[in-house]
């Protein structure tokens, strides 16, 4: 507190957070150590029955021996305690986490991994200080409730193409790499133990194998955590990456392995062999039983039109089921969760509504983030708590050696690769990739599995600082090197639908000419993949007309669809986006004769799906508009017609907006021509007639005639308006409107969406 | 193998591959696959393209084979078209595809970019007249989705609108409304591809390793 109270004069807003950083972690603890009686007391004995039969017992005696009062208030904490410890677990860790980004400059000094290690440490020690015995990270907890979260998360947001297009570097970094730097670490350590003598003389080739091969996996969590914020160009983030993943197959078998060898005492050829075939088995295995899961949850997603709200719930069973199974055969679960995420998803998202595809998108970075912030705290408190044998030889060798074998790796993979690889890696890669090498959470779990206890502390503590260094001196110093070094970041730019025909126009010609070579190369087979998928399992797995929608045409819809999204979202009261160009349809369309022309671009669902969002949030806005009215500065004395107005002039500024195409700003300026477009061909809205109307639309279940005339008395006003919506004083005018007219405003808005078409200024002056 | 047609005596190899930067091995394989599409003849024509069964069912096909037999590709600043092509501009075409070389300098980088863009660029600006127009990209974006069965035409021109609007938009900020924006010209290819990275993705692997008894 004495501390606190010399820093307030420098930072006055800094104290009222650091006390409740404080205070939080008072209670944090406090609920720690209770927890951890309760945790410890159930560990020993299940004392279940036992305890209720005594609470009964205790009733009944308190009964027998006087009559009490009616409890009106009662306490009983023990009825609830096990889930309220878990959750008030997981909102301290998550309000730490909150506290760390309001406090301001550390974010960019420190990852946030670091930070939590670092209130685990703290936590651990508080709680060791009183006297308690802190919680562990438990192995079961952490790989079948912790840990499937954030890499089915990983495994669904995989970016695919660069991951294909890189997969053979990866490959060959997550087997080669990790079996290298077991080898060599197991290897060495070895060799040390033998020179060093002593305490560390009874340690056997074995054991430094299996020690070898816990701490040289790179770790999906660590580096996941440290490269998020870094921000790295998207080649050397999916290799790091990739090599996380794809190198749990290595792990599983090595591990299984060695420790089946420490057991069995001798090692043969044979043994060797089948440790080969294992390999296969565990990674193909595993792959294969996500695949299959990840079909089963496609097939599923595509009868879930009529239970919307469950969809979700499908993504994540489905997904869990196939990590489950996988373990059951001591498969490889990452790379079956890795797999059914991967194939599901590109049908599924075909498949769920909007909606749903949000809360899947949502629920799975929730999830990750909260185990992602759990294995960080208990990471820090079980190191404080563990039991430490710490031998200086042992450790110091271990962190160097760990460094050195990764950098000798990568160097010497790389220069086997880039002959291989198109375009090469260069020397900052290779530091990046090496560099971010990090260990995690994986490696203690690992370490804490071990049963030989008289070397697994000294194994522990070893695999302890060996993660704390990656994590937090690599992790630390990532990101200045990465700025030194000028390392390429990662594009900001979103798609846009130019770059997207040119990425489909590249993979057509770079195919062709692979044909006309006569090389049966990359390409090649993609191409012939995508042929298979289009034309026999899309149909299987996609429900309705969406099966036979080439990727362009869904690609475009989706940036329809998000459009549409962020302009309802931001619609009525925040500031327009700065608004780059003047450019409107009109400026490119050729003046020929008006020739014949559609206008509809989007197929008639994708159309509803737009039109309802539109008209959901033009009623949410015309509701807003009525409660907030009184806080609009522009104010008109008639409230009514003041909401009347702010609500035309919204719509007309939506359909502004929506005149152009997604990836354009709207037009600023009042184009007359634009708007009345939109207005002027609303009564050509019935049939889709080539010959007569030189603007026909699709046909579409439309006003009829009355509400047509009186629409085309109302859009010649509007026109002749068109310039008034920013006096804001006509209100009789704008009160006259009717309110049905909303009805064909969204389908006016909804066509404009596409294509406001043609310049008409000649049509109509 | 194949090393052994490679031989380091052919002089015409030698001013090929100074010209275009293969090795002689690569310029040995694809000399033969030279012959075997032509059937052994000394030049290549439309037809014999069209006989290759693999590239039937790509939907730029037409626009592929019209790269081989345009001036343009030949680096020589020639224009319009050829109906026959020899095995020289046969290599000069493919050589658009060779990818970058590890030790290379920036401006060569670039150059190397603007090279394949422009091989893009004339593949898309097929009256030559140095713009692409609203009429050019529109049959671009049909052609890539010529081979999907229920396609609303217009689909397709509202996507090439799109692309279009948004290429004006990038290049040209601001402009009146009766303004009128011409067409695609290079420099504003070059603008809108900027960070597409194309020195990176356009690029085919060319083996050492004669393949063509493999396939047709």
């Amino acid at each position: 507190k004495s501390a606190l109270l010399r820093c307030a004069p420098r930072w006055s807003s800094f104290l009222p957070l650091t006390g409740l950083m404080c205070v939080l972690l008072l209670v944090f603890v406090s609920v720690a150590s209770a927890s951890r009686d309760v945790v410890s007391e159930n560990n020993e004995t299940w004392r279940g029955p036992a305890g209720e039969t005594r609470g009964d017992s205790h009733n009944q005696t308190n009964s027998t021996a006087h009559k009490k009062a009616f409890p009106v208030l009662s306490f009983n904490y023990e009825h609830v305690r096990k889930p309220f410890e878990i959750s008030l677990w997981i909102l301290l860790a998550l309000l730490m986490k909150l506290g760390f980004h309001i406090i301001p400059g550390v974010q960019n000094i420190v990852p946030e991994s670091c930070l939590l290690i670092g209130v685990g440490l703290l936590v651990g020690g508080i709680i060791k200080a009183i006297g308690e015995e802190a919680p562990v990270l438990d192995t079961k907890l952490f790989f079948l409730y912790l840990l499937p979260p954030i890499i089915l998360d990983a495994g669904y947001f995989l970016p695919i193409r660069p991951f294909t297009e890189n997969m053979g570097t990866i490959l060959v970094f997550a087997v080669v790499g990790t079996l290298w730097n077991t080898f060599f670490i197991g290897g060495m350590i070895y060799g040390v133990c033998r020179i060093e003598g002593g305490q560390l003389a009874s340690v056997d080739p074995l054991s430094c194998l299996l020690f070898g091969t816990i701490v040289s996996a790179v770790d999906p969590v660590a580096v996941l955590a440290v490269f998020e914020e870094i921000h790295i160009n998207e080649l050397l983030h999916i290799l790091v990456f990739g090599e996380s993943l794809l190198n749990d197959a290595v792990t599983v078998v090595l591990y299984h392995l060695f420790e089946e060898f420490t057991h069995a005492g001798t090692v043969t050829v044979v043994d060797a062999i089948l440790g080969v075939v294992c390999f296969f088995v565990v990674s193909l295995g595993g792959i294969l039983v996500g695949a299959i899961y990840g079909i089963l949850g496609a097939f599923t997603s595509r009868f879930t039109s009529h239970t919307r709200v469950i969809e979700p719930l499908f993504v994540f069973l489905y997904s869990y089921m196939a990590y489950l199974s996988a373990e059951v055969f001591h498969l490889s679960g990452i790379m079956s969760l890795i797999a059914c995420g991967v194939v599901m998803r590109p049908y599924v998202e075909a498949n769920v509504s909007h909606k749903s595809y949000t809360t899947i998108k949502y629920f799975l970075k929730m999830w990750s983030s909260v185990s992602e912030t759990l294995i960080f705290i208990f990471l820090g408190v079980s190191t404080v708590a563990g039991p430490h044998a710490w031998n200086w030889t042992f450790v110091i060798v271990t962190v160097v050696l760990c460094l050195v074998s990764r950098v000798l790796g990568v160097i010497g993979l790389t220069y086997i690769i880039n002959k291989f690889r198109i375009v090469k890696l260069t020397k900052k890669d290779q530091f990046i990739v090496a560099y971010g090498g990090l260990r995690g959470a994986i490696a203690f779990s690992l370490g804490f599995l071990l049963t030989n206890s008289e070397m697994k502390n000294m194994f522990l503590t070893a695999i302890i600082t060996v993660i704390f260094f990656t994590v937090i001196v690599q992790g630390m110093t990532i990101r200045p090197l990465v700025d030194l070094l000028a390392v390429k970041k990662k594009k900001e730019s979103k798609r846009s639908i130019n770059e997207e025909i040119h990425t489909q126009f590249l993979d057509h010609l770079l195919t062709g000419i692979e044909d006309i070579c006569g090389h049966y190369g990359h390409h090649h087979w993609k191409d012939k993949l995508n042929r298979f998928n289009k034309a026999y399992v899309k149909k299987w797995l996609i429900a309705g007309e969406r099966s036979t929608e080439p990727q362009l045409i869904s690609f475009y819809n989706k940036m329809e669809m998000k459009q549409a999204m962020m302009l309802v979202e931001s619609g009525s009261t925040a500031q327009l986006p700065t608004i780059v160009s003047s450019v409107s349809m009109q400026n490119i369309k050729p003046r020929g004769p008006a020739r014949q022309r559609a206008i509809p671009s989007i197929s008639k669902s994708r159309e509803q799906e737009i039109r309802k969002i539109l008209r959901a949030n033009l009623q949410k806005t015309r509701q807003r508009l009525r409660s907030y009215s009184r806080h609009d500065l522009m104010i008109d004395p008639f409230e009514d017609n003041v909401s009347e107005v702010r609500f035309r002039r919204q719509r007309v500024e939506m359909e502004r907006r929506m005149s152009h195409y997604l990836t354009v700003p709207a037009n600023r300026q009042e184009t007359p021509p634009v708007r009345k477009v939109c207005f002027e061909s609303e009564h050509k809205v019935y049939t889709y007639d080539d010959s007569k109307s030189p603007r026909g639309w699709t046909a579409e279940p439309d006003p009829s005639p009355p509400d047509a005339v009186s629409l085309l008395n109302e859009s010649s006003q509007r026109a002749n308006q068109s310039s008034e919506h920013r006096a804001k004083h006509n209100d009789e005018l704008r009160a006259k409107v009717p309110d049905e007219k909303e009805e064909q405003d969204q389908l006016k808005l909804s066509r404009c969406l596409s294509d406001p078409g043609p310049n008409k200024e000649e049509d109509l002056s | 193998m194949g090393a052994l047609q490679s031989l380091p005596g052919k002089p015409e190899y030698v001013d090929l591959a100074e010209k275009t930067g293969f090795s002689f091995e690569q310029i040995g394989i694809l000399h033969n696959r030279f012959k075997q599409l032509s059937h052994n003849e000394e030049t290549l024509l439309r037809d014999h393209f069209n006989d290759i069964p693999d590239l039937a069912c790509n939907p730029i096909r037409l626009q592929i084979i019209e790269a081989f037999f345009d001036r343009r590709n030949f680096r020589q600043n020639g224009e319009g078209t050829v109906e026959e092509i020899g095995f020289k501009e046969f290599l000069v075409v493919m050589s658009h595809f060779k990818p970058p070389s590890l030790h290379m300098t920036q401006e060569q980088r670039e150059s190397i970019r603007r090279d394949k863009l422009r091989f893009l660029f004339n593949m898309h600006d097929a009256d030559n007249d140095g713009t692409i127009t609203l009429e050019e990209y529109r049959h671009v974006v049909e052609e890539l989705l010529s081979f999907s069965e229920a396609l609303e035409k217009d689909t397709a021109k509202s996507i090439a609108d799109a692309a279009m609007l948004e290429v004006a938009s990038i290049s040209m900020g601001h402009m009146e409304p009766d303004e009128f924006y011409e067409g695609i010209t290079f420099e504003h290819f070059l603008k809108l591809l900027n960070g597409f990275e194309i020195e990176s993705k356009m690029n085919i692997r060319f083996l050492n390793m004669d393949t063509t008894t493999l396939c047709k």
